[in-house]
């Protein structure tokens, strides 16, 4: 598993642990009252499980098992964007509803999220690709013999 | 595929068949004549779709798919991949019955069990990690 994967997955399960914590503290809140301030702990919660743990899991897994141009991931430089892209973004959104912060912190997070999703897109489009094929789908055979 | 990797799969597509049934029910209730109980179940559609459909699907086929812990344990620790299934169903099947159970006479024992199903679910997750965690690593 290349070193760009394996960061993703440990932030992954990093936000996982924290989403968890988040929803499991609203759940037992629900059953078992402990201070209705619990509540602003839910946007942060859904934020770290759908994009933080969820999506970010895809996103390290996809770079590491699509298809590959011969023995080369390409330029991985949009995805190391969009690493850093996707979890200040996460945490700016989910902290907004925990804090009330100006909307425009709210706008940024999702802006955030939404470039890192752009790159990965970008980025991966290309590696789905049948195999046995160059980065723009040419044969292997014409590129090595110089046809 | 592993057994335990079977297990969490067929067991999120039972999930999967559930939360969309319960969809249904939902939207249905504008329709039919339902239980107004039913309400309640929104919040477990939804967490039936995350929780016992994705989340274990991801869980599954991480424990078949992320490189090998080593040669003898080529899964990590066993016995708490197969307790993070356990504590993950029984805490998504206990929160599905206590959440809509809440609305009864006996509203703090389905609370209690409610916040059970949230310690359950914590501990799950916190078990996948653990194993999950382990295996990220170069091969």
């Amino acid at each position: 598993m290349p070193k760009l994967s394996r960061r993703y997955l440990h932030m992954a399960f990093f936000n996982l642990i924290w989403g968890i914590t988040f929803g499991g503290l609203l759940l037992y809140n629900k059953g078992v009252p402990l201070t209705p301030l619990m509540w602003k702990l839910l946007p942060l919660h859904i934020e770290l499980m759908l994009v933080g743990w969820m999506i970010q899991f895809i996103m390290g897994i996809g770079f590491w098992i699509f298809p590959r141009f011969w023995r080369s991931r390409g330029n991985d430089t949009p995805m190391r964007w969009a690493f850093w892209l996707l979890n200040i973004g996460v945490w700016l959104a989910g902290l907004n509803g925990v804090f009330n912060l100006p909307a425009q912190i709210f706008l940024a997070g999702r802006i955030f999220e939404l470039t890192a999703g752009i790159l990965f897109v970008l980025y991966a489009w290309r590696r789905i690709k049948p195999p046995g094929t160059g980065e723009w789908g040419k044969k292997r055979a014409r590129t090595t013999t110089g046809s | 595929m592993p057994i335990l990797t079977r297990l969490f799969i067929k067991t999120s597509f039972l999930y999967l068949i559930v939360a969309l049934l319960i969809g249904v029910l939902l939207v249905g209730r504008s329709v039919w004549q339902l239980p107004a109980w039913l309400a309640g179940l929104s919040p477990v559609y939804f967490h039936l779709l995350m929780v016992g459909w994705v989340t274990q699907l991801i869980f599954g086929v991480a424990y078949w798919m992320l490189p090998k812990y080593s040669q003898q344990q080529p899964h990590g620790f066993d016995s708490v991949w197969w307790a993070t299934f356990w504590l993950l169903n029984i805490g998504v099947l206990l929160r599905a019955i206590a959440e809509p159970l809440r609305a009864t006479p006996s509203t703090a024992l389905w609370g209690w069990l409610l916040a059970a199903s949230a310690v359950l679910q914590w501990l799950a997750g916190i078990a996948f990690v653990f194993n999950a965690w382990l295996r990220t690593k170069e091969r």
